[in-house]
């Protein structure tokens, strides 16, 4: 077991964790944060993306351990009391969603990619949602939500 | 996919890293962990400790160093992106980052674990390769460097010894290009062509079309005998060893990187 603290949606969090757990899983299964899905195991689908220190990164893919002193945000961590992320409002106004599955992973790159570049075209979008996967959308709402959100000012 | 069970210790400067390596012929590095954990979760990969340079944050650096740059080799893929140091002397690696995986895979990965993986489908494993880097290594020893001729001897297999870490990457400052083709966004290289022009010669490179990141040097002869892009692409065959697998046959693996070894000559 190893030690680990970090901010998870800005609470402090101290744990003692196997060196193999993946961040995802430790999100969900010791935190209860099952916002975060896992679609593929395989570092392709994106559904389990994260911030870590406000950059997106794929939690299937790092272990709990390397986010030790880190800053993680989940979908659970976006909204303010009952009002939405401008990200998820967009998402929500722009029918940006069917099952749902990907949303979460989708809200949080785009969260990343904004902070990025506020202002991106759409192949910007498009280019900075290449590693998030969604099968149900064809994503064309998606990348209206960003849009959306992008004149928002999220 | 649960990987197996490891110990785990985070190194605070590079000999301490070195002395960690030193304690379990199984241990191994972990920088951005974009290769190691996907092959450790499919239990390709089964070390016994991992020592994390990942927070080696003197490690993250681009720099002029003499009249070449220097990379430290935990930059990771989206620094070198945005780097104005290599925009203006060395375009060609900020260019090919910015190909690499997606945005989420590029946070994290960094350019020593893309060569010191070994992977033939590397892309910065091929500019470099081509650029003629000189890769800088850290060991019980003391500190060498090694050519990137002589860097990469096999698949998944590189010269850096057990107990060596690559701390830095030194690169001309030239101008080049480089061309990849994937099947779908976000994906490794079926093919990948660079070129660049290296002490008055043009060198070219190739990456997914053989063991290891490879040199195409009968086209670099034939182009140095002043043959045409195209007549010198034509020469790719002599050079490469392309695999078929999942993503592409021999064959096209082939037609392929003449195309694109042409349009990358074209552009030089
Ligand atoms: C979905 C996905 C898509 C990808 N697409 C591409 C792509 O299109 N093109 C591409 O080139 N790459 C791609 N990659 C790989 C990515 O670039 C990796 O980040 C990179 O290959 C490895 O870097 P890392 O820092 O993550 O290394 P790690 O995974 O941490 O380490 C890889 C290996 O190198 C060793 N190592 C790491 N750093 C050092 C060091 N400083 N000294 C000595 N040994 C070291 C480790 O021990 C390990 O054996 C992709 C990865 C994923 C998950
Ligand atoms: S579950 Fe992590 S990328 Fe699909
Ligand atoms: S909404 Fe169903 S996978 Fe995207």
């Amino acid at each position: 077991m190893t030690s680990v603290a970090l901010t998870v949606n800005g609470s402090r969090c101290e744990a003692d964790v196997e060196p193999r757990q993946l961040l995802v899983y430790f999100l969900r299964d010791r935190l209860g944060l099952k916002g975060t899905n896992v679609g593929c195991d395989t570092t392709s689908c994106g559904a389990c993306t994260v911030l870590v220190d406000d950059e997106s990164v794929k939690s299937c893919t790092v272990f709990a351990v390397q986010a030790d002193g880190s800053e993680v945000t989940t979908v659970e961590g976006l909204a303010r009391g009952d009002a939405l992320h401008p990200v998820q409002q967009a998402f929500h106004e722009q029918h940006a969603l069917q099952c749902g599955y990907c949303t979460p992973g989708f809200v949080l790159a785009t969260v990343s990619l904004l902070k990025e570049n506020p202002n991106p075209s759409e192949t910007e979008i498009r280019e900075g949602l290449e590693g998030n996967l969604c099968r149900c959308t064809g994503y064309h709402n998606i990348v209206k939500a960003v849009q959306a959100a992008a004149r928002a000012g999220a | 996919m649960i990987p197996a069970v490891f110990e785990y210790e985070r190194a605070g400067f590079v000999d301490e890293a070195v002395e960690l390596l030193g304690r379990d012929e199984e241990a191994k590095l972990l920088a951005g962990g974009h290769s190691l954990i996907p092959a450790m979760r499919l239990r390709f990969s089964r070390p016994s400790l991992l020592v994390d340079i990942g927070r080696l944050d003197d490690l993250r650096y681009v720099r002029e160093h003499g009249d070449r740059i220097a990379i430290g080799a935990l930059t990771r893929h989206a620094d070198l992106v945005g780097d104005a140091m290599l925009r203006e002397h060395c375009a060609l690696i900020g260019e090919a980052a910015a190909l690499i995986g997606d945005p989420q895979v590029r946070h994290r990965g960094t350019i020593g674990g893309s060569v010191a993986h070994g992977d033939p489908a590397s892309d910065l494993g091929t500019i470099l390769l081509t650029l003629d880097a000189e890769f800088v290594a850290r060991g019980p020893g003391g500190e060498r460097a090694i050519g990137a001729g002589a860097f990469f001897t096999g698949p998944f297999e590189t010269a850096l010894e057990h107990q060596e870490v690559l701390t830095e990457i030194r690169v001309p400052k030239t101008a080049g290009t480089y061309l990849k083709h994937v099947r779908r966004a976000h994906d490794w290289a079926t093919v990948g062509a660079a070129a660049a022009r290296v002490d008055g010669r043009v060198h070219v490179g190739l990456t997914s079309m053989g063991p290891t990141s490879l040199r195409a040097r009968t086209v670099e002869d034939a182009l140095a005998d002043g043959a045409t892009p195209a007549d010198a692409a034509a020469h790719v065959a002599e050079d490469a060893m392309p695999p078929t697998d999942a993503s592409a046959s021999s064959e096209y693996r082939l037609h392929l990187a003449q195309v694109l070894v042409r349009r990358a000559l074209e552009r030089m």
